[in-house]
């Protein structure tokens, strides 16, 4: 019931109701009764017209009609053919029965479907439909049933897009507030876009017509969003590089890497930054795109080196949901092997997209080939056999973190990453069209806020100055792309929290992206992040580079592609509730995400795809605190088919803990190998939980700082 | 949390008395107009006392002999007894059982083959066999099978496909290819695709923000923009920024009062908008949003299958 105010009836009142209820009743046991003997004679179906008048939501009596017109024209009691007036005029009595519901109510489905029905069997003139339309959208021009309708109609008479998109243009000049008609716009300039038409192309040209007509709306009424989401739009459409693009690897284009087969690397004599230790024998090569893709494998990336062990790769979309599409996939290369020497230069170039087949969600080909080179040297084994993490406990302590020695930036692979950034053409016309297009539309909209104090204008400015950066950035060499804008950005976003306090955690989201960018955006920035780990109270000399984002107030993570290289990374003291996108790091094995506002353990699943991950500190967190899993859905499990029904719980449920309980945890901590997990301050986090969790990881030694005591000590 | 933010208070009692009293009066013009759709009446009224955590108010054997006497020999359900079946009335059928845990009652093989066979080649799923296709009709299928746990029965390959080409420039979705986005039809396809694993699909931060935009100044929900607040989005515009963990978006504590301050505070029940008429419907809607937001002292819901987590769990982690 909508829109019908809350007031106790009068006797009157309550005795209109009663009398409507007494004729309505007998009008639907008849009909019921008519439907049940398949009686269709006219005395019947003038019951259920008068049925379907008095509440045109009655499913079933507009069933009953359509039953009725197919039983009459099959069963002529002539056995001659009916002639074709009567024909017409049984189809026009179901169009007056749509009629006389829609008078009643002319949202209901069951009357607009009917009337489909009869004009689909294609007895009935389609004249009148339009003028019918008119005036429905003269009386709620946002009806959508009848937008629908005239999409059908249109249809049916072939009408071109053209003549229906200049219907949706004196739609719009009637009234620019009339959301419904710029989307139908946008559905109509896409197909005409798409094909080609004579008038919409080249795109450029049609795209900047169509900016001007919604910027006369936005200055018209900056707080209507009817034009503003179409604006966006046609601003994505302008700016965006439809197909994928290969954005960022790991290893780096000209990288040396060093790896021990076994045992830890000495990194007192080699860069911290350029070393692994792998005892798994293989390492990773990420690949990053600019979107998801799928389609990658071994007949579509051609990985080259000087032995043979790289044929039949199997590449690895990391992506949390099985679907088969990621941003970033993963192979892992094999140094295990006898053939390997140890110092030896071990290049590899790697090739992708010149084959066809990478393909993004929205069905556009990796168009631009690239090529990435790095060579690999595989470092003798040390005395010790055993990696860092399995020796001692990482204590993630200001007191351990050393500031970075200089020397780090000269061997840096990270230097490298830079340089895989897009390569469009900045000579193009295209490009020049883009950059132009950006700079007036920055300009305008400059010009409409020193008038208006509206949101969406503010955020538009900012999407529309960190595109320009983006864009800009092209137009470069050097191993830093700039971002001009960065600071003005982050002021309008911080303006914005303030002034729609109700989005403010959108806007938050959107500060800590920027945030992000702009201190990964060149080498000296990202240093000055970068902290030598070593624990002074350890013997042992081994240290990790650590990235420290603590106390950013980040809500968010990005900028991955910029961080593929990271082993050690320290988010703690953040606001973050997701990390999403950490599946890229396949490198990274000590991660601190205490202090944040992880909500549950399915927000950690992109930890599962992590191979390396041994220490994790989720201390202080809320998991366990909230009735509502924002992650129910984005991770696998049974409720969403992503997870066969193969898996057993049972072996690891304990006396009194119930499934449902744990399922979560159980998801996410049966495929993680870790030696070092810190859990304290979750409601979670009790004793029969911890039980629980050792049962799950058999690999655990610390919990929350306490060494397990089912390892003895070596 | 409610007197710390200054809302107003859950008239639980009230509510409860309200759903009750609505059920038993058969003879009003409002209960007689809904007579068509009776099963879906049963599923807002028994969801909401669950919520409530008064389900035990009502004879659970009464309900379930009633809602199996609503089955068409096709294996569908009708809106009451002797009504033509539709996905729509399938579904609150499967629901109503679930929630009494008694969907092995059903002849689960015929009621799968009802909804199964109704898909179409391209992979959309008309409401019953006249062939009016609606996104909400792939939900209603999708969902009705996964509560059956006979997803498998259809190509769910071509119904996600088919969910995605009704896909539009603002991220949301319509009822048909072309069709304009609607926080109702962007549930089901949200929920559809949350089912199916397939939320991949959906741009998260364009759709978020197109709904947390929903939120107008009074803290309600409209389900368009430039339209009125409603309570009943609510749970469609919220349901569907939990799915893709965009939720935070919004100003809840707004939300809640908005809600609460859509309460007949003396008869019980929710209404679509401050001091207008209360019906099961709103009143469904209104504490399954509240049951998002976390309001204390309600059971959680599960933002897809629209049943409670509780509900769920026991189907898909049950024996
Ligand atoms: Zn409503």
């Amino acid at each position: 019931m909508h829109g019908r105010a809350r007031k106790t009836p009068t006797p009157q009142e309550e005795k209109a109701f009663a009398l409507k209820a007494s004729k309505l009743r007998p009008l639907q046991s008849q009909f019921l009764q008519f439907h049940h003997n398949k009686t269709y004679t006219k005395e019947a179906l003038e019951v259920c017209a008068k049925l379907l008048e008095a509440n045109p939501e009655y499913l079933t009596a507009w069933n009953y009609r359509k039953v009725a017109v197919e039983h009459i024209l099959s069963h002529s009691e002539t056995e001659t053919e009916i002639d074709p007036e009567s024909i017409k005029s049984i189809f026009s009595e179901e169009l007056r029965v749509t009629e006389r519901a829609f008078a009643q109510n002319y949202k209901s489905y069951g009357a607009w479907y009917h009337r489909k029905w009869v004009l689909s069997k294609g007895h009935s003139s389609i004249d009148r439909e339009l003028q019918l339309l008119e005036v429905f959208l003269k009386k709620d021009t946002r009806n959508f049933h009848a937008w629908n309708y005239r999409r059908f109609v249109a249809a049916l008479k072939n009408r071109s897009d053209e003549e229906e998109l200049q219907f949706t243009t004196d739609m719009i000049s009637d009234n620019f507030s009339n959301y419904s008609a710029w989307h139908n716009r946008s559905v109509l300039l896409s197909q005409l876009l798409e094909k080609k038409v004579q008038g919409y192309f080249p795109k450029e040209k049609v795209l900047t017509e169509e900016c001007n007509l919604v910027h006369q709306a936005l200055f018209t009424d900056p707080d209507d969003q009817s034009g503003w989401f179409y604006h966006l739009w046609i601003l994505d459409r302008m700016v965006k590089v439809e197909s994928p693009l290969l954005v960022s690897t790991w290893p780096p284009h000209g990288s040396s890497i060093n790896v021990s087969v076994k045992g830890c690397l000495d990194k007192s004599t080699l860069s911290p930054m350029t070393s692994f230790d792998l005892n798994t024998g293989t390492i990773p090569v990420i690949l990053y795109f600019s979107e998801a893709v799928e389609g990658v494998n071994s007949s579509t990336i051609n990985v080259e080196s000087i032995y043979d062990a790289t044929q039949d790769l199997i590449w690895t979309p990391l992506s949390t949901n099985n679907s088969g599409s990621a941003q970033a996939w993963v192979t892992y290369l094999n140094f295990l092997e006898e053939k390997f020497h140890f110092l030896q230069a071990n290049p590899l170039k790697v090739s992708v997209g010149h084959s066809q087949g990478i393909v993004s969600l929205n069905g556009f080909h990796c168009a631009h080939p690239t090529e990435f080179e790095f060579t690999v040297y595989v470092q003798p084994p040390t005395s010790q056999h055993t990696d860092l993490q399995c020796l001692e406990m990482i204590s993630w302590g200001d007191e351990n973190f050393h500031i970075c020695e200089t020397h780090l930036k000269e061997s840096s692979p990270i230097k490298f990453s830079y340089q895989l950034e897009n390569n469009e053409d900045n000579e193009s016309t295209t490009y020049k069209w883009k950059a132009e297009t950006i700079a007036n539309e920055i300009a305008l909209f400059r010009e409409l806020l020193s008038e208006a104090n509206c949101k969406i204008g503010k955020l538009t400015l900012a999407r529309l100055l960190m595109a320009h950066d983006v864009i800009m950035s092209y137009n470069k060499s050097s191993d830093t792309y700039k971002l001009a804008h960065s600071e003005e950005v982050l002021e309008l976003y911080c303006d914005l929290m303030n002034s729609d306090p109700s989005h403010s955690q959108f806007y938050k989201d959107e500060y800590s992206l920027v945030l992000l960018q702009q201190l990964t955006s060149n080498l000296e920035s990202l240093l000055r992040h970068c902290y030598h780990y070593r624990d002074l109270s350890s013997s042992s000399i081994h240290g990790h580079i650590c990235l420290r984002l603590c106390n950013l107030s980040l809500s968010r993570i990005g900028s991955i592609k910029q961080l593929l290289w990271i082993q050690m990374l320290d988010l703690s003291h953040n606001q973050l509730r997701s990390i999403e996108g950490l599946e890229a790091m396949q490198l990274l094995s000590c991660l601190n995400l205490s202090h944040n506002q992880i909500g549950t353990f399915s927000a950690l699943e992109p930890l599962k795809l992590l191979k390396a991950l041994k220490v994790l500190n989720v201390s202080y967190n809320e998991i366990g605190a909230h009735s509502v899993n924002t992650r129910r859905y984005l991770c696998s499990s049974p409720l969403s088919h992503t997870v066969g029904s193969d898996w057993n719980f049972s072996e690891f449920a304990i006396d009194s803990v119930d499934v449902a309980n744990y399922w979560e945890a159980f998801f996410i901590f049966k495929d993680l190998k870790l030696t070092q997990l810190d859990i304290i301050g979750n409601v979670v986090a009790d004793e029969k939980f911890k039980v629980f969790l050792l049962k799950v990881m058999p690999t655990l030694k610390w919990l929350d700082g306490v060494e397990l005591q089912r390892h003895p000590k070596p | 949390m409610a007197s710390e933010l200054g809302m107003g208070e859950l008239e639980v009692e009230k509510h409860v008395n309200y759903i009750l009293s609505v059920e038993k009066n058969t003879d009003s013009f409002e209960s007689v107009v809904m007579e068509h759709l009776r099963i879906n009446g049963a599923y807002w009224g028994l969801t909401t006392l669950d919520l409530l955590e008064k389900i035990n108010s009502v004879d659970s054997k009464e309900v379930v002999s009633w809602v199996l006497k609503c089955q068409h020999e096709s294996g569908g359900f009708g809106g009451n007894i002797g009504h033509d079946p539709h996905l729509l009335y399938t579904l609150s059928a499967i629901q109503v059982l679930a929630l009494f845990d008694k969907i092995n009652e059903l002849d689960i093989d015929k009621v799968s083959n009802y909804i199964s066979g109704l898909q179409n080649e391209d992979g959309s799923f008309p409401g019953d066999m006249w062939g009016e296709v609606d996104t909400r009709f792939s939900y209603v299928a999708i969902c009705s099978l996964a509560l059956l746990r006979r997803l498998d029965k259809i190509n769910v390959e071509k119904a996600v496909k088919y969910i995605v080409s009704c896909k539009n420039l603002d991220g949301g979705f319509g009822c048909t290819p072309g069709a304009e986005s609607h926080a109702g039809q962007i549930f089901c396809c949200v929920g559809a695709l949350a089912i199916t694993g397939s939320l991949h699909h959906i741009d998260k931060d364009l759709l978020g923000w197109w709904l947390c935009e929903r939120q107008v100044k009074s803290g309600g929900l409209n389900g368009r923009p430039e339209k009125l607040a409603d309570v009943c989005y609510s749970w469609w515009v919220l349901s569907s920024l939990i799915m893709i963990d965009r939720v935070h978006w919004i100003d809840k504590a707004k939300l809640a009062k908005f809600i609460l301050d859509c309460q007949d505070k003396e008869k019980g029940g929710i209404s679509d908008r401050p001091d207008d008429a209360v019906d099961v419907f709103h009143t469904y809607f209104g504490v399954a949003g509240l049951s998002l937001l976390e309001y204390p002292g309600l059971k959680a819901i599960d933002p897809a299958y629209a049943l409670p987590v509780d509900v769920v769990n026991r189907v898909f982690f049950g024996r």
